[in-house]
This record gives C-alpha cells, sequence and structure tokens, in this order.
C-alpha cells in the first residue's frame, strides 16, 4: 500500500475577492521507502503542496491517505497528533532553539509525544540519532556554536528522533554552501538507503533533486511529470492530475 | 501529569534561555509585590496604632449598671435597685476571659478644698488601680494608688489636670493633703490631659480615690434619694454609713434582716457593699460581644436568676466608638487594598507586555513547537505556565524585599510594623493569579498561531 496517496487535491486561497487557485488538482502517490524530489519554480505551488503533505494545511477538496488514514479532515489538534507521531520536518533555516544544545534541541519533539517516552529512552533515542549524523561529540554545544552544516544535521537528527513515516525537508541546502549541501544530501541518501526512511525533498534546484529517486514536477499548480528518474522498482507513479476547467492562472 | 512536568520543565528552561528578559519582566511583579508587602505591614502597624488610640477613648469599655427596680407598674430607672457588688466586679475578672480589667465604681459629690482654695470637681470617682489601664489613663505625677490602698480604705486620691490648676496653680500636688467633705485625702498621683469627651465634658475635672474610702469614708456619696438620679444607688447604703462614721464595720447592713424560715428558703450571702457601676475593658473591641455574653452568663448565676427571670443589671457598650472604629479600620484597610491593586496591576500589565514581546520574538519557535506535534493547548500551557512561573518567583523576591522594606521602616522612622501572614498568603496567590490572568492573552495568542506562517516568520 501507498504511504502517501492524494486524491484530486485542489487549495484555492480567498484573498478579499479575488479567489487564488494554487493547486488545482494533484493527485500522487509515494510508496514507503522512497525518495522523492518535488520541483518547482517559486510560485508553482510546490510549497503549499508541501504544507499539505506535510500536515500543516488542508486541502480545499480533494482526498489524503497517509498511512492508510485520510487527513485532509482532521482537527488542529489532529493533525497536530499526526505530524508528532508519522512526520518529520527538516527546514532551510535549520530552525534550531537558541542557547539550548543539541542533545535537548533533538529530544524536544518527545515532549509532546503520547508514546510516554521517558526522559531516559528519549535521551538514548537523541544520542543515538545524533552518532547517526555524525554529531557524537557536539551533543552538548549550543546551536550557535555549531556551523550550518552541523546545525542542519542536528535538525535531521530532531526529525527523525519520533521515528517518522515520511521526512520532509523544503530546501534543506537552501542556506547551505555546496560543500556542505553535498553532505546533508549524502546524509539523507544514506538515511533512506540504509534505514529505508521514506524521504521527501522540496526544492527548485535540479542539482538537489538529482539526488533523489524520483522528483516530481510541479508546474502551475498541476503535476507536470512523474518519471521515475533513476528507474527504481517505485511503488508509486504521480498521476497527470486532469486540469478540467482550470485555466493556468499564476498566483 | 507527566505532560504537565514536561511543560514546565520546557517552561523553566525557556526561562532560562533568556535570563535578563525573565529578570525584567519579573522586576514589576517584584516590585509591586514589595509595594503590597510593605504597605500592608506598615499599614497594619499603623492601624493597630489607631485602633489602640481610638480604644483609649474608650471604645472597648464595657459598662455595667445594677438593673432598675419598678413598683406599682412606675419604673425608678437604670440604678434604682443595688444589684452590683465588689465580688461581682472581681468574679467578672477572674471568670471572663474575653475581659481584660475590671474596676467596680462609687460616685461620691462635694467640695475639694486645699488652702484658701475650693472646688467643685465634675465626678468624684471610687475606684481601683485597674481603672487606670481600662480607661488608658496613666498618672503624669506620682502614683495611682494601690490595690492596698482599696484594701485599707486609704484616704490617698489621684486629681486630674484641671482639678490640679484649680487648687493647686503652679504648685507640686503630690503628696499634700486636700480636704473633700471634712476628709483629708493625700494626693498621690495627678492624671495626664485627657480633655473634654465626646459630650463636651471635661474628663479632666476628676478625683479618684480608692471605692472603699469613697463608699466609707465620705458622707453623702451618691448625692440623693434613689427616685430621681440614676447614680444614687448608693443613697441607702449612706443612710446606713452615715449613722455608722468614718469606718466600714461588720455591722454594715444592705437589706433588711431576714427571717430564720427565709434564711433557710433562699441562702443568700449578705452581700458586703454595693458599687454603682462595675468598668469592663474587653481584649480588643471585637470580643466586645463575646464578653458581654460572659458577663451576663456570670452575673446571672452569682445573682441566682432563674431561667427566665430578668437580668438585675444591664451592660452597655460605647456602640458610637465601636463603630467609629470599625469604619476606621474599614477605610484603612480599603485605602491599603487599593494601592495595593494598582501596584499589582500595573506589574501584571507589565508582565503582559514582556510575554507579548517574547511570543513574538519566538514566533519560529512555537511554529517549529507546533510542526513537530505540539498542539494549541501545549503552547497555552507552556507560556502561562511561564508567565505563572515569573510571577511566582517575582512574588517570593517581592515578599522578601517588601519584608525588608518594612524592617527597615521600622529601624530607620520608628513606625510601627506588623509581619502580616494574611499579606504574604494574598501576595502569592494575588501572584499566581497575575500570572494566569495577565499571561493568558499572549499565551493564547501563541497557541492560535498558525505553524506555516510562524516558521515563516522572520
Amino acid at each position: 500500500m501507498d504511504l502517501i496517496r492524494l486524491n484530486n487535491i485542489v487549495k484555492t486561497y480567498y484573498l478579499g475577492e479575488v479567489d487564488v487557485p494554487v493547486l488545482k488538482g494533484v493527485s500522487l502517490a509515494i510508496g514507503r521507502g522512497e525518495m522523492v524530489a518535488l520541483m518547482g519554480v517559486s510560485g508553482s505551488g510546490k510549497s503549499t503542496l508541501m504544507n499539505i503533505l506535510g500536515c500543516l494545511d488542508t486541502p480545499t477538496s480533494g482526498e489524503f491517505w497517509l498511512d492508510g488514514q485520510e487527513v485532509s479532515k482532521l482537527s488542529r489538534d489532529q493533525r497536530a497528533g499526526v505530524r508528532n507521531r508519522m512526520l518529520g520536518f527538516v527546514f532551510q533555516s535549520f530552525n534550531l532553539l537558541p542557547r539550548t544544545s543539541a542533545l535537548e534541541n533533538v529530544m524536544m519533539p518527545l515532549n509532546y509525544s503520547r508514546n510516554g517516552w521517558s526522559d531516559r529512552e528519549a535521551r538514548a533515542r537523541a544520542v543515538k540519532l545524533l552518532e547517526l549524523v555524525g554529531l557524537g561529540d557536539r551533543m552538548h554545544h549550543y546551536s550557535s556554536q555549531l556551523s550550518g552544516g552541523q546545525q542542519q544535521r542536528v535538525a535531521i537528527a530532531r526529525a527523525l528522533v519520533n521515528e517518522p513515516s515520511v521526512l520532509f525537508a523544503d530546501e534543506p541546502t537552501g542556506n547551505l554552501d555546496s560543500k556542505t549541501s553535498e553532505e546533508v544530501l549524502r546524509m539523507f541518501q544514506k538515511l533512506n538507503a540504509e534505514e529505508g526512511i521514506t524521504i521527501l525533498l522540496v526544492t527548485h534546484d535540479a542539482a538537489v533533486a538529482g539526488h533523489a529517486k524520483r522528483t516530481i514536477h510541479i508546474r502551475d499548480g498541476m503535476i507536470a511529470n512523474g518519471l521515475h528518474e533513476e528507474g527504481t522498482a517505485g511503488a508509486g507513479e504521480a498521476v497527470q492530475a486532469d486540469a478540467a476547467g482550470k485555466t493556468g492562472v499564476k498566483p | 501529569m507527566r505532560m504537565f512536568y514536561k511543560t514546565l520543565r520546557t517552561a523553566i528552561h525557556a526561562m532560562r534561555r533568556n535570563v535578563m528578559r525573565s529578570i525584567l519582566t519579573t522586576l514589576g511583579i517584584i516590585i509591586g509585590i514589595a509595594a503590597v508587602i510593605a504597605i500592608m505591614e506598615i499599614g497594619q502597624g499603623s492601624s493597630s496604632a489607631i485602633q489602640a488610640r481610638i480604644a483609649s477613648m474608650g471604645a472597648n469599655t464595657l459598662m455595667v449598671f445594677p438593673g432598675q427596680a419598678a413598683s406599682g407598674g412606675i419604673s425608678w430607672g437604670v440604678g434604682s435597685v443595688m444589684s452590683l457588688t465588689p465580688l461581682d466586679a472581681e468574679t467578672i475578672a477572674k471568670d471572663c476571659p474575653d475581659a481584660a480589667y475590671v474596676a467596680p465604681t462609687v460616685r461620691g459629690k462635694g467640695q475639694v478644698i486645699y488652702g484658701n482654695r475650693n472646688w467643685v470637681p465634675m465626678q468624684t470617682t471610687g475606684t481601683t488601680p485597674e481603672f487606670m489601664h481600662i480607661r488608658e489613663w496613666p498618672v503624669s505625677e506620682g502614683d495611682f494608688f494601690t490595690d492596698r490602698d482599696v484594701r485599707n480604705s486609704s484616704k490617698v486620691c489621684v486629681i486630674g489636670q484641671t482639678l490640679k490648676r484649680e487648687l493647686f496653680g503652679d504648685e507640686a500636688p503630690v503628696g499634700k493633703e486636700l480636704r473633700v467633705q471634712n476628709v483629708s485625702f493625700r494626693v498621690v498621683g495627678v492624671l495626664e490631659r485627657k480633655g473634654a469627651n465626646m459630650m463636651g465634658m471635661d474628663q479632666d475635672d476628676i478625683l479618684l480615690a480608692p471605692w472603699t474610702t469613697v463608699k466609707y469614708r465620705l458622707s453623702g456619696s451618691g448625692s440623693s434619694a434613689a427616685p430621681s438620679s440614676s447614680g444614687s444607688s448608693s443613697a441607702a447604703s449612706n443612710a446606713v454609713n452615715s449613722l455608722n462614721g468614718l469606718y466600714p464595720s461588720s455591722s454594715v447592713k444592705l437589706y433588711a434582716d431576714i427571717s430564720a424560715i427565709q434564711a433557710a428558703d433562699t441562702p443568700m450571702p449578705v452581700r458586703f457593699a454595693n458599687v454603682d457601676q462595675i468598668i469592663v475593658a474587653t481584649r480588643s473591641s471585637s470580643a466586645i460581644p463575646s464578653a458581654m455574653k460572659e458577663i451576663t452568663q456570670v452575673l446571672r448565676e452569682r445573682h441566682r436568676l432563674k431561667g427566665d427571670d430578668p437580668d438585675d443589671f444591664q451592660i452597655r457598650d460605647m456602640t458610637e466608638m465601636t463603630n467609629t472604629l470599625t469604619a476606621t479600620t474599614g477605610m484603612v484597610t480599603m485605602l491599603l487594598l487599593c494601592v495595593a491593586m494598582i501596584s499589582l496591576v500595573v506589574g501584571g500589565v507589565g508582565i503582559m507586555n514582556i510575554m507579548l514581546v517574547s511570543v513574538t520574538e519566538r514566533t519560529r519557535e512555537i511554529g517549529l513547537r507546533m510542526a513537530v506535534g505540539a498542539r494549541g493547548m501545549d503552547i497555552l500551557f507552556q507560556f502561562l505556565i511561564e508567565s505563572v512561573l515569573l510571577c511566582l518567583v517575582g512574588g517570593s523576591l517581592g515578599i522578601l524585599i517588601g519584608r525588608g522594606a518594612s524592617m527597615l521602616v521600622t529601624k530607620l522612622a520608628g513606625w510601627p510594623v506588623q509581619a502580616s501572614v494574611t499579606a504574604i498568603i494574598l501576595a502569592v496567590s494575588v501572584s499566581v493569579v497575575v500570572g494566569v490572568v495577565f499571561g493568558f492573552y499572549p499565551a493564547w495568542k501563541a497557541s492560535r498561531l498558525d505553524p506555516i506562517e510562524a516558521l515563516r516568520y522572520e
């Protein structure tokens, strides 16, 4: 079964009098263990799609099945629960808590977990993840004492701490130089290959998207293609959305 | 519980992350609570000083009068029976826990002569040394007469300032002999100036002597017959006394001899003497009602009154003064409360201000927390607990500083200060309430943030 399945997702923003359709019927499927890049120029609707996939926003219409659960109609707090149980986020600007050690940054999401992590378990898990991302010796450094690449690796460890089904990375290399970007992307590939974590990369950079096994192009709120660029036995396929009656209005 | 602990830890962590801001936030509450504590302590000190002053005017004084007699439907007014005895006074002092001081009084009257001057004082009163405590009226020269003087019915007296001026002028009166109705008294003390009472009567125009002396040595004390005056209850005993000369003796009888049958039926002890009035100072003005109950019970028992017999005495309190006292205390308390409330509101607004700034400043953090699964409630509680904690810490510091300030005031200015547990409990609970009330809006605002917007916030 697909981990993520979108059925004809529409998202329209109502700005006063004008309706701005941003997503005009997106359907796609992503299987477990895939590493997919979501590509598009700015304004194409990829951030909106990302927000919907990340359960941060709800679609205007359409269905969103996440691991067999329809999540598009959930309330705010229910979505928070879904995010906490099943999703991990890596942001462009790291978003680490200032004046807080790397270890505590990684442990932070477990504060909101309903799974009853004890302090000892939480700490052990955070230590393990920091070692996994190669920061075993920097656990007690404040985020300001870490380089950009290290900060982003702390953020990756934080995203993985609650054992998510999907890891969302929104322009994870946007604030990094090319060498560090490469390190971070290799980290993603390693996690995908060795730990079997499903990863969704959002980017406008073809070089970044090239690290993924499959790229989904978004153009004008619709999916432009869904080629398996590296020809993996991908479980999912992106379906060209039916864009009936849609004019190509750019938001 | 577990969630609460985690939220608490998060809140403490957030506070520690920005110590300077936390201190600035609490400053308002620290000052507010410190002001409350200091004002309450100094205020309560002054309030009790004021209360003591008013009490010295007699607000916590009770007066016990003998009851009234009636014959043929005609009442003779208060004091027309002689039902109070010095033993009543002693029993009240012994058996009523709310009565602090008890003194019997006997009224006398007469011209006072010293040298070539004479004067008729407004009051010639026989009493015991307790009188001085009841009226809170110390002597400015010499001493008050003693219990021993009362027992011996010594011919000593204490005079008021007016009497001193009229009889002695510039002379020192202590040790001098003056005469009242041809009985010579030695002046042992002069009372402090008290001024006029609320009715305009000069209270300093007074001569105090042991009640035994006034009763048994001054002929004509109690000036007229019973029906004509409420103050003349000792008229009957005067009739006996005037035959008896200057000394009290066992032959004094207040009542007619009873027959043997009567004596067997009602074994009443023969009363030694009666007094005109018993004055009682209660421990505090709030103890007046209970003291009245206790005195009634004691006197009814002593007077052997059966269940539905009417009281043969009357107890009066100083209602007007008591009301003044209550009103004054209430007003001072209200004033203090107002000042305290204002400073706390100011502190609370300060907290709200900085919490709002803090929410804005930490918008991205809030967005992040929401993205990793914090629900609105989690964020709300985190900020609420943060503000309550700030207020609690500020409150505790404020209590210490306030206590220090009031101690300093006592040291430097010598104002009366009263440590107040109520103020401390109040301050702590108020700081929690302030934290919740003024922390709620920022916390609610934080919890309503949209995670997408919050994460994008620069």
